[in-house]
This record gives structure tokens, C-alpha cells and sequence, in this order.
């Protein structure tokens, strides 16, 4: 094309609209963002404020009920004499139990997701960034009950583990520990170590994952110029890289905390009969029939998580966000 | 005298890609050196040979004296000013300037204080309480510096200080960190892709392209004595003659170099000169630069501004004096 071609455009400098209601539509909207935002929010609100939030609100307010022990009806009055339920010593066992394990479940996953996490954000490229998405995700796509059920054959008296441990001339090591008391049992899959390791690896995904993208934020350069500056690997990773990771950590944390309050599968099928909050609302709503002191055991571990997170922030969790 | 730092045929090959190749480079104690070159030249990974980022493929690196191999970074007395300054953002600029203190086990109080002291050197006094991300471009510049400083290196890097800076602060920022060099007589090593930057701030300049040293020298001999038509090209923009163009005003046929502000530029249509066209103008400030065409080979004038200036496309005359052409080593 030649200059003087280019400069012969017949267009005007205004162009005129596409006309019809599509074209007023997309210059109304343009004009007015704010009609477009409001457009695109509407359904998710109503969906999150009315079915999310609302179900939510109405469990809630099951809570301030109580049953009547003699008839098994509910007694729609105020009361906080379900709360109290709570404090009963089999109660508070099982709230204890379960705080435990997910903290535990955390910890384990924070420090089997952090290499990981970093290898992926600091090392993997193109092709092997790729194939630890799929690692990660992989186990996602498949169904929860059979990850479990395949679990519960690995950790089996019978199973691969024990069979394993056996060939190496390992299983005094399992004996000795399956004879501890509370982590032990008669074998791995019906002992809380069991329950312990099926948990982290189910929720590991949820750790890896945000732990890796606040990893991936933070520039390369950080790590050189703490190194620069005389810090030792340790020092760089106490210094810099830990805190930097920190809301990743905490991020994936609250994945990890949450879920294994809430869960009960896992501890049904893999694990002692002792309850979890998660099997002890299952059987309060069901069997027992009492809907209240099962509404109150759900509101334990959201106020948990909100004193997790307050002190999270009180730590400065999020002060590198 | 050992020199601050010394390459013997140093490479740093990434694969195929010759990033350094077999360079030799000696460094006075006290000296501010620059290290020229477009992107990809093999300046930076120099640098990042000093510090200690970088293992060399082949060859040795001493800092004063003492071999440099295999030692990591946080060995190293040497300091980064990094490009983007990477400072800390979850650490305020106090701790950020104390941090090298930090991990070498100095007491609160103590290394405060001299964090204090480094920022007052920067001139950023009392502006140890806020975050980096509160700061402007060139605040930052001075928190990294300060944090460099305040290790008491016994060479500082700086891996293009102020490139990321506009052109007041630049100005500003060229004679602060001459004099502060000149004040602590602490070797400085800065990378830069540009040249008047080198020119105007470095005691001697190495001239990078293709992974090896085009020319060591004095801004003076780089600038009016280049020794290869790459560093007449690229320092400065000189213009590059070919053989048979030198030949006849200097009678060797030899690649050579002619400045800008060499070329008078008249209107005078005969007489002695190169015939040429001018072609075209760009007014820059101080001087005004002509783009000139002398029988197909393109030349480049700078005249003061403010003198009358032929129209575009007029014949014009040049004249320059011989002793300001410049004849270069590289055969022809």
C-alpha cells in the first residue's frame, strides 16, 4: 500500500451506531458502567443472599431452639439451653477431637505443600508446570467416595501398605505404633492415623494451590537481593519467603481447617467410632431427630474460623496481600 | 595493587547461548566502573558474576584477591542495588535498610541506628517508619542504595540504577551517586544501556556486545577514540565511514569514525567538501540534528541551535577537520 493510499480513508471521523437494540443497548451500557455491574451482580447476590446466606440464617436460628427430651418435639422459643448441650463432656470430647485433628490436618498439609508449592512456582516451566496442575488437580476429578474407599484398602490390615512395610522388614515399626494409645488400633485404617492421613491427602490440593500462587507473587529478586544482603537459605526462608507465602499458607489453611471440621465421611469409613462434629450433626439431624443441637454444632466451627482468622490477622497474615 | 575485581577469561554459557565469553577485566579498588552494552550483551550477567547469582562456566573471578568460585552471595562483602530495587514489601524502609545488619546478628538498637545514619546519607531522613510501597520511584532508588550501603561493602553494584527513573531525577540522582562514591571511596561497578549515562558518571567504561568487551577506556577514549564500528555506533551515535570514504581525506583505507558535532554544515554549493542532501531535521534543545545524505551514504550533523538552517532537500556542503576523523583498529 502506498502513503498516498493511506491516506484517502472515505471514513468519517465519527462512525455511526450499529443501529437497532443491540447497538443502544451496548452504547447505553458503555455510558453507564455502573447499570452493567449492577446487571452482571443481581443473580449471583440473589442466589448467594437468598438460598446461600438465608439457609444459612435459618439454620442458625434452629439453634436458640430446644427439644423436648420427653416428647422429641422442638420448642420454638428462645433459649440457650442447646448451647449448654454443647459443654456436656461426651459433647465437648467430640468438638475437641475434631479441633484437633483439623489443626494437625493443617500443619501436615502446610508442610507437605510448601516444597511442592514451591518447586511449582519457582522451578516448573512450560511442560512440567503443566504436568503439576494435572498432579494436583488430578485426584480432584475423581469421586471423593472412591479416593476413600481405595484409601480404606491401602491402610487394611490385608492392604498394600501393611504387605509393603512387611517386605522391607518394617513391621515392627507399624506394630509399634498401631500399639500406641489414641493414634492406634488394630490397623491403619480403623485408627485416627488412618483418618489423619486420608484427610491430608484429600485436602493437600487446597494447600498446594494457594500456597503456590502467593509463592508465584513474589518476585524472584527478593530471594537474590536477601542473599545479597548476607542471609543464609534459612535466613531468606525465615525472613522473606515465609512471610511473603504466609496468606497463601493461611489461605489454603482455612481450606484445609474448615473442611476437616465439617466433614463426616471420612471419619465414618476410615477411622475409631468416635465422632467427629461432622458425624455428631449428621446423627443429631437424622436419627436423633434434634435439629437444634445439630444447628448448634455447625455454629461451632464457623465461630472457630472466626477466631482463626482474627488471629490470623492479628498476626499479620495479611499484611503482604 | 590487587585489583577489586579481576575476570580471567570468564564465560557463562546458558546452553548454547554465550551470555559471557572468555572476558578479562580488571577493576581498581575505588574506581567507578561502568559496564556498556544493549540488552543482551552480557553486562548484566557480569554483575550478576560479581554477586554471586552467577557460577562461571569457565575461568576465574577473584574481589580482591580471593577467588570468588563456588562462594555463595551471602559470602560475598559485595552489595546489589537491584534494577527494580527489590525491597521488602512486608518490612518497612527501616528494617528494610537494616536487614543485611539484621542477619548478621546486630543488636536492635545498634543496627536502627545506623540504618538511620544510611538513610540520612541518601538524604531520606525520618523516612524509616513507611512502607515501601508508600514511597515514589526514586525514594526507593535511595532506600536501596542505603540498604546496600549500610553493609559497608567493598564493591556495590548497581544493575541499571536509574533506568527506571524520569529524566530530572536522573540528573539529579547521576551527581549524587558520584559524589557519595567519591565521599565513601567504595568501588562502584554500574550497569547501563545508556551511554551518556556511562559517559557522564564512570571513571573508565567496558563497552559489551556479543558477550565479550568491545573496548575498555576513559569516557574521553571511548567516546572520540572507538575502536570498532559497534562501539562508534553505539556510544553516542557517531558516524561510521567505510574504507574508501577514509581513503581519500586520510589515505588509508581504514573503517573510521567522525562525531556529529565534527560535521560544519554550510551553503555552499562548491569548493572544498562532501557534497550532500540534507534530509532532514530534529530539533533537540541545546543542538539541532541533521540527517544528511552524501552520495548514498548516510551521515548525521549536530549543529548548535539557533544558526539558519538550510531548507530540506537543499544541496548543502561539508566540511570537517581532518585530525577529528577517526581511524579505527578494525581491519577492513
Amino acid at each position: 500500500m502506498t502513503v498516498a493510499a493511506l491516506n484517502s480513508n472515505p471514513a468519517p471521523a465519527i462512525l455511526p451506531g450499529s443501529g437497532g437494540m443491540r447497538g443502544a443497548l451496548s452504547d447505553l451500557l458503555w455510558r453507564r458502567p455502573q447499570f452493567l455491574l449492577l446487571l452482571m451482580l443481581m443473580p449471583p447476590v440473589l442466589w448467594l443472599g437468598i438460598v446461600y446466606i438465608g439457609s444459612l440464617f435459618a439454620l442458625l436460628a434452629q439453634s436458640f431452639f430446644s427439644i423436648d427430651e420427653y416428647s422429641g418435639l422442638i420448642n420454638r422459643q428462645f433459649t440457650l439451653k442447646t448451647y449448654g448441650d454443647l459443654f456436656q463432656a461426651a459433647n465437648l470430647d467430640i468438638i475437641l477431637r475434631t479441633v484437633t485433628m483439623a489443626a494437625l490436618v493443617t500443619l501436615a498439609s502446610a508442610i507437605v505443600a510448601f516444597p511442592i508449592a514451591y518447586y511449582a512456582a519457582r522451578y516448573a516451566r512450560g511442560r512440567w508446570k503443566a504436568l503439576f496442575y494435572l498432579g494436583v488437580m488430578l485426584p480432584l476429578w475423581s469421586s471423593y467416595l472412591v479416593k476413600i474407599y481405595a484409601w480404606k484398602l491401602i491402610l487394611a490390615k490385608e492392604g498394600i501398605l501393611t504387605w509393603l512395610l512387611a517386605k522391607l522388614n518394617l513391621s515392627w515399626l507399624l506394630d509399634a505404633w498401631l500399639s500406641l494409645p489414641v493414634v492406634g488400633g488394630n490397623s491403619l485404617s480403623v485408627s485416627f492415623t488412618g483418618t489423619f492421613i486420608v484427610f491430608v491427602y484429600v485436602w493437600l490440593p487446597f494447600m498446594i494451590l494457594p500456597v503456590q500462587a502467593a509463592l508465584e507473587r513474589v518476585p524472584g529478586n527478593l530471594v537474590e537481593a536477601s542473599s545479597d544482603l548476607g542471609a543464609s537459605p534459612g535466613q531468606t526462608f525465615r525472613n522473606v519467603l515465609f512471610p511473603l507465602a504466609l496468606p497463601g499458607i493461611v489461605a489454603g489453611s482455612i481450606f484445609t481447617f474448615s473442611l476437616t471440621l465439617g466433614d463426616y465421611i471420612i471419619p465414618q469409613i476410615i477411622g475409631t467410632s468416635r465422632l467427629f462434629i461432622g458425624q455428631a450433626v449428621y446423627s443429631q439431624q437424622g436419627t436423633a431427630g434434634n435439629i437444634p443441637l445439630a444447628a448448634a454444632f455447625t455454629v461451632v466451627p464457623i465461630v472457630i474460623m472466626g477466631f482463626y482468622l482474627w488471629g490470623a490477622k492479628r498476626m499479620g497474615a495479611f499484611d503482604a496481600l | 595493587m590487587t585489583s577489586a575485581v579481576s575476570f580471567q577469561k570468564v564465560s557463562r554459557h546458558f546452553g548454547s547461548v554465550r551470555a559471557v565469553d572468555a572476558v578479562d577485566l580488571d577493576i581498581a579498588p575505588g574506581e567507578f566502573f561502568a559496564m556498556l552494552g544493549p540488552s543482551g550483551s552480557g553486562k548484566t550477567t557480569c554483575l550478576r558474576l560479581i554477586a554471586g547469582f552467577e557460577q562461571p562456566t569457565a575461568g576465574s573471578i577473584s574481589i580482591f584477591g580471593e577467588r570468588a568460585e563456588g562462594v555463595p552471595p551471602y559470602r560475598r562483602n559485595v552489595n546489589t542495588v537491584f534494577q527494580d530495587y527489590a525491597l521488602f514489601p512486608h518490612f518497612d524502609v527501616l528494617d528494610n535498610v537494616a536487614y543485611g545488619l539484621m542477619v548478621k546478628g546486630v543488636g536492635k538498637a545498634e543496627r536502627h541506628k545506623a540504618a538511620e545514619e544510611a538513610l540520612s546519607l541518601v538524604r531520606l531522613p525520618g523516612y524509616g517508619a513507611r512502607r515501601p510501597g508508600q514511597l515514589s520511584g526514586g525514594q526507593r532508588q535511595r532506600v536501596a542504595l542505603a540498604r546496600a550501603l549500610v553493609n559497608q561493602p567493598k564493591v556495590l553494584l548497581l544493575d541499571e540504577p536509574l533506568g527506571a527513573l524520569d529524566l530530572k531525577l536522573r540528573e539529579n540522582m547521576q551527581e549524587e551517586l558520584q559524589s557519595l562514591q567519591k565521599a565513601l571511596g567504595i568501588t562502584f561497578v554500574f550497569v547501563t544501556h545508556d551511554q551518556g549515562e556511562a559517559l557522564s558518571m564512570a571513571d573508565r567504561i567496558a563497552v559489551f556486545n556479543d558477550g565479550r568487551i568491545m573496548q575498555i577506556g576513559t569516557p574521553e577514549d571511548i567516546y572520540q577514540r572507538p575502536s570498532t564500528r559497534f562501539v562508534a555506533d553505539f556510544v553516542g551515535s557517531s558516524n561510521v565511514l567505510p574504507p574508501d570514504f577514509v581513503q581519500r581525506y586520510s589515505g588509508q583505507r581504514r573503517w573510521g569514525s567522525l562525531r556529529p558535532e565534527s560535521i560544519c554544515v554550510s551553503n555552499a554549493t562548491d569548493g572544498d567538501g562532501v557534497a550532500a542532501r540534507l534530509v532532514g531535521t530534529n530539533f533537540l534543545g541545546a543542538t539541532t540534528r541533521l540527517a544528511l545524505d552524501a552520495d548514498g551514504l548516510r551521515l548525521h550533523a549536530m549543529v548548535p541551535a539557533g544558526i539558519p538552517l538550510p531548507a530540506e532537500g537543499e544541496a548543502v556542503m561539508l566540511t570537517f577537520n581532518r585530525e577529528s576523523l577517526h581511524l579505527m583498529d578494525e581491519p577492513a
